[in-house]
């Protein structure tokens, strides 16, 4: 068991340094001086050396790539150049929109997704299992962020319930905040809901065969009983892993989501740095969500060895 | 029994496909009217009241502007699903043919790439290229690559088990040889499935990207931008939001469909 998580550990920091060593060089290897690209084509060539300078860019690749990880493990990711902060202070005050978005859609997805895809199962073929299928078609083909319009027109625009955009802060009290979250929350859940339906119902189907469930069912146990006990535990394994897997659909969705409801996380920052060129703030945010992702899936695979007692026997 | 009950969602996933495809190609040779002719007299129209399904902000008809969007949509999505199934394709059997520390390296490089979304590297293409067409098949490009690497190096390397395979080793054929002639057909079916339900995606993304104002340029129409206009006038023109909504949803549905329905029939092993 020690053993696997150091080597899981280790790959998990491998594949880090390599993300960013990535990320750094694609920005370098792009045409266009960054430095040139923030100031815009008035620039004298005087300020121009100023920021080239400011920005360590007279420097060569390998200097710069270790000054900025060193910067990155120190928790200084640079300054912002439009906002003039620094851009850790940044992105910590957008996370506090981007995470509670992130989970209340995940959580909302898996509570749609479970107990539709376990009914389906249940209901093999049936009337249930047609119409939980074609939800999950549709609601994988709808695009969230057209979601998220169709629901500020019909709870916003129509009937006045949720606000149409926009975020008062969670110093204006948990529930205007909170409620400010749902729609966009909602629009973000359903496509990732479409996809765990079909991955919940498939596991479920497959365990439903499976000796444990007919022993459970054959000792007397309810096939209710049987289901939620036994079918549904196993049949989360394959749900948490497309979780991770949907990982980055769901910061994709996010991005654009926040841009329809106006919602300053860092999907918005990300778009708003690219409006103004501020290209260290892009930098910074794509290297988060893309250590996000990898965590993401990091988490995932030890909640594998958490979840299935076989993985964890074979690991001993 | 399965087979049978699943059979309407390959021909619904093949219809409405197939009237995608010729909505686009259509909008070629005509469209009602010029989808770029603004008509300010005539903006912001309900369906019906002026053309089939209404105008825009600047009085141009929706219906035009949507069958352009489907070409523009459906152009860009194959040949950056076309692109990045050929170089994963490539990759993947490449890396079954050889084995050993490439598999590991290449495995890794896809996570790694599968870590970035599409919407993002096609912010950071944007930011130094600038924004179009040509950064927005390449971001979702990129982002094939992996998908088809992964699933086309686990479909190969079972058939490099197979005997026939074996055999074809036993009689000193080239590695590049079998993987052409053996390894490649009998994948290809796969392959082929997962190029549809790609393009699925791909539009899903080129809208996303088209709605962020990193697709294709005015006033080429998009279906994305449609929406993002759209939005400017939820209150008064609330229609305006449903139509490219419904194209996108209505395209990547049935591609989805499709891609389920070729399963079923291409590959008899999935039967459950």
């Amino acid at each position: 068991m020690m053993a696997i998580l150091i080597r899981r550990i280790l790959s998990l920091v491998v594949t880090l340094l390599v993300v960013s060593l990535l990320i750094f060089t694609v920005m370098d290897l792009l045409p266009g001086d960054p430095a040139a690209i923030m100031l815009g084509t008035s620039a004298s060539p005087e300020t121009l050396a100023a920021l080239q300078h400011q920005l360590g860019l007279d420097q060569p690749l390998p200097v710069r790539y270790l000054a900025w990880l060193v910067g990155v493990l120190r928790g200084d990711l640079g300054q912002s150049y439009t906002y003039g902060v620094p851009v850790a202070g940044l992105i910590v005050e957008r996370l506090a929109v981007t995470l509670p978005l992130a989970l209340m859609a995940v959580v909302l997805s898996v509570l749609i997704a479970v107990p539709l895809g376990v009914q389906a199962a249940r209901r093999h073929n049936g009337l249930f299992d047609v119409v939980a299928g074609m939800f999950s078609y549709v609601s994988i083909a709808v695009p969230a962020f057209w979601g998220g319009l169709l629901l500020i027109i019909l709870f916003s625009t129509m009937l006045g319930w949720m606000p149409a955009g926009g975020f008062p802060g969670w110093e204006a009290g948990l529930l205007p905040a909170l409620k400010s979250l749902v729609l966009p929350a909602v629009a973000l859940a359903l496509p990732q809901a479409g996809v765990l339906t079909r991955v919940a119902r498939a596991a479920v189907l497959d365990v439903m065969n499976e000796d444990f469930v007919r022993t459970a069912r054959a000792k007397g146990l309810s096939e209710r009983i049987a289901v939620w006990r036994h079918a549904v535990p196993n049949a989360l394994i394959p749900v948490v892993t497309m979780l991770g897997l949907q990982f980055t659909f769901l910061i994709a969705g996010a991005v654009l989501v926040e841009n329809v409801f106006n919602l300053p996380g860092l999907g918005r920052l990300a778009y708003q740095a690219l409006a103004q060129r501020d290209i260290i703030v892009m930098q910074d945010v794509v290297l988060f969500f893309s250590a996000l992702v990898i965590l993401m899936n990091f988490i995932v695979d030890l909640a594998y060895l958490a979840i299935d007692p076989r993985l964890r026997a074979g690991a001993q | 029994m399965s087979r049978a009950f699943r059979r309407p969602i390959f021909l619904a996933g093949l219809l409405i496909t197939l009237a995608l495809v010729a909505v686009a190609l259509l909008s070629l040779v005509w469209t009602p009217f010029l989808p770029s002719k603004m008509n300010i007299v005539h903006k912001l129209k309900a369906p019906l009241e002026y053309g089939l399904l209404g105008t825009d902000q600047f009085g141009r008809d929706i219906l035009s502007m949507l069958m352009v969007g489907a070409w523009n949509s459906l152009s860009t999505s194959i040949l950056a699903v076309l692109l990045g199934a050929g170089i994963g394709t490539a990759v993947g059997l490449l890396v079954a043919m050889r084995r050993g520390w490439t598999e590991l390296v290449v495995m890794r490089g896809c996570d790694i790439i599968f870590a970035v979304p599409p919407i993002l590297s096609a912010m950071m293409l944007a930011a130094f290229i600038g924004s179009g067409r040509f950064t927005a098949i390449i971001a979702i490009a990129v982002f094939m690559v992996p998908v088809f690497a992964r699933l086309v190096l686990s479909a190969a390397l079972q058939i490099w088990t197979r005997d026939y395979v074996m055999a074809a080793i036993g009689i000193g054929r080239s590695k590049a040889r079998i993987t052409l002639v053996h390894v490649l057909p009998n994948i290809s079916s796969q392959i082929i499935v997962q190029v549809t339900i790609q393009l699925g995606l791909a539009i899903l993304t080129e809208a996303g990207l088209s709605f962020l104002g990193l697709g294709m340029p005015p006033p080429a129409p998009t279906w994305g931008r449609m929406l993002a206009d759209a939005q400017t006038f939820l209150g008064q023109a609330p229609w305006l939001a449903l139509m490219p909504g419904m194209a996108i949803a209505l395209a990547v549905l049935g591609l989805n469909m499709l891609g389920d329905g070729l399963r079923d029939i291409l590959d008899p092993r999935d039967n459950s």
